[in-house]
């Protein structure tokens, strides 16, 4: 990453409590393109029996990658939030294992942006879940 | 020919409430996010105590759509488990002295989860019910909508579809 890049991935991650929270890290950030990595972590687990990771976390960091994916766009919007997120489960995570979200910020309007995500572990063929979903681009000066 | 008597109120009670307990205990994320449900009857309310860690937005601030998404999910997916488990608590075979995280039914699985984010989520508790619009033998369909300070102000609504795991005992 630049050092620019670098800071905005920063910044990003560290004004997010709920990233923070669940420790993901920013790798990759630019021109519409995040990459975010979530360690494993037991507080992270959705079933007992087999130490996968819930759902629900998976669902957090595509979320958080999709919305720096928007916040990187070349059209440097002002804020974003989500309108809507489709997530497909394709398989369980393997326990253990870091998991990395892929964003591409692929269209941006004036009002709304659309972004595909997918979510990976270490079987990099094979991806844990996909994610489409449109956000909203807020104009105005940035701060 | 007389019924039996009726359990008494308190060992139904406890009997029900200890299901739930071992439901929504076992599972490590959902304590994390500090997500509960109230009990009436066989009818459950998903509540998201609100918590600096669920900030995702600390300008205005707001909720994380991931916590949101999570919170919509697990109160689908408890739902659909705790209705599944319901004719087993009500028989008496479940033994609720006995029930702990490991001799709980497997969770249903999700396989897709649409959210519809309508209101950005305030700092505030959050509420979710969840409807099961179709449970077979191995698929579900739910609707669960999200609210926090008034109930016909949903914050988000979401469907979600889910493989159900193999009933026990047939």
């Amino acid at each position: 990453m630049t050092d620019r890049q670098d800071e905005i991935a920063r910044k990003f991650m560290a004004a997010i409590p709920h990233a923070r929270d669940l420790g993901m890290v920013i790798t990759r950030i630019g021109d519409g393109h995040c990459t975010t990595e979530m360690p494993y972590d037991e507080k992270l687990i959705g079933d007992p029996h087999s130490g996968v990771v819930h759902g629900g976390a998976v669902s957090a960091l595509m979320d958080t990658c999709s919305g720096a994916a928007v916040m990187s766009h070349p059209s440097n919007p002002a804020g974003t939030a989500t309108l809507d997120l489709r997530i497909d489960y394709m398989r369980s995570a393997t326990p253990g294992q870091t998991i990395r979200a892929e964003a591409e910020c692929y269209h941006v309007t004036r009002s709304v942006a659309f972004v595909r995500a997918r979510a990976l572990d270490d079987d990099r063929d094979n991806p844990v879940a996909t994610a489409t979903g449109a956000f909203t681009v807020e104009t105005g000066s940035r701060k | 020919m007389s019924r039996p008597a009726p359990e008494p109120v308190q060992v139904i009670k406890h009997r029900r409430d200890a299901a739930l307990d071992a439901l929504v205990g076992g599972i490590p994320y959902v304590r994390h996010l500090g997500i509960v449900f109230e009990r009436r009857g066989d009818e459950l309310t998903g509540i998201l105590p609100f918590d600096d860690k669920l900030i995702g937005n600390p300008v205005l601030p707001a909720l994380h759509g991931g916590v949101t998404a999570a919170f919509l999910e697990t109160t689908a997916s408890i739902t659909l488990a705790w209705s599944r488990l319901w004719d087993q608590i009500e028989s008496g075979a479940l033994d609720p002295d006995k029930l702990d995280a490991a001799s709980m039914p497997r969770m249903p699985k999700t396989i897709d989860l649409t959210v519809d984010y309508l209101r950005s989520g305030l700092p505030r508790d959050a509420y979710a019910r969840a409807r099961i619009v179709r449970s077979g033998r191995r698929y579900a369909s739910v609707q669960v909508e999200g609210w926090q300070d008034n109930r016909e102000r949903l914050h988000a609504s979401a469907t979600g579809h889910f493989v159900m795991p193999p009933m026990r005992d047939g």
